[in-house]
């Protein structure tokens, strides 16, 4: 995966969130803690994130706020990577 | 006693996790060793094992703590690596909490001064108590 879409991250929030709702039906700012993923689910969410963007997140970034929404996750990949388009 | 209920002034801080066990078989399923070494000190991952096999209840105990802990700091602003919050075990077979590294210094800015913990699990879930006792003024 060479480039940064939402909606990879979407599929991946589907995958390993266990939301109790539809990945495909959230908003790119709906916040994931509401729509019931938990904090352990948001680890596993973290370490595909970082297995499909070949990229690991620094400590500084392992906050709430982060993998809080699909954008909010968008916008830290691209930090992390060094500005790549998001 | 009664002051102190009414205006809200006692001097402790409480965090409660609660954890399903299947989560974390999922986790160590999907993200194997990659899961275990991002979340759980070695020495953890050592005391969660049956012989050299973690154990997921006992691993979700520990995260369970590492949560709480996180609520009793307050500061979801800051990026806390979950290793940083360590449960270990002491002389007498229990367990306690070391922290070190960002979770330490926020801790310590926070005028936390000594925790105490209570894990637990049973029916496919973990959860954890953790008391922190404030030595000043909060925040």
């Amino acid at each position: 995966m060479t480039s940064i879409s939402r909606d990879d991250i979407r599929r991946i929030v589907g995958a390993y969130g266990r939301l109790p709702v539809d990945a495909e039906r959230l908003a790119d700012d709906d916040d994931l803690y509401l729509a019931g993923m938990t904090s352990h689910a948001s680890v596993s969410v973290m370490l595909a994130l970082e297995d499909a963007f070949d990229l690991e997140f620094p400590d500084e970034m392992l906050t709430r706020d982060v993998f809080g929404s699909i954008n909010s996750m968008a916008n830290a990949i691209t930090s992390v990577l060094g500005g790549r388009e998001a | 006693v009664a002051d102190v209920r009414q205006t809200g002034l006692v001097p402790y801080r409480v965090g409660v996790d609660l954890v399903a066990v299947a989560t974390v078989e999922q986790a160590l399923r999907d993200h194997g060793e990659r899961y275990l070494s991002r979340v759980y000190s070695p020495a953890e991952v050592t005391t969660s094992s049956n012989d050299t096999r973690p154990d997921p209840s006992r691993l979700a105990a520990r995260f369970a703590a590492k949560e709480a802990t996180l609520k009793v700091l307050r500061r979801p602003d800051v990026g806390i690596a979950w290793r940083s919050i360590e449960v270990v075990r002491t002389d007498k077979g229990g367990v306690a909490l070391a922290l070190s590294g960002t979770a330490a210094e926020q801790a310590a800015g926070e005028g936390l001064t000594s925790f105490d913990l209570s894990l637990s699990h049973e029916g496919g879930f973990a959860i954890a108590v953790v008391l922190a006792e404030e030595a000043g003024p909060s925040r």
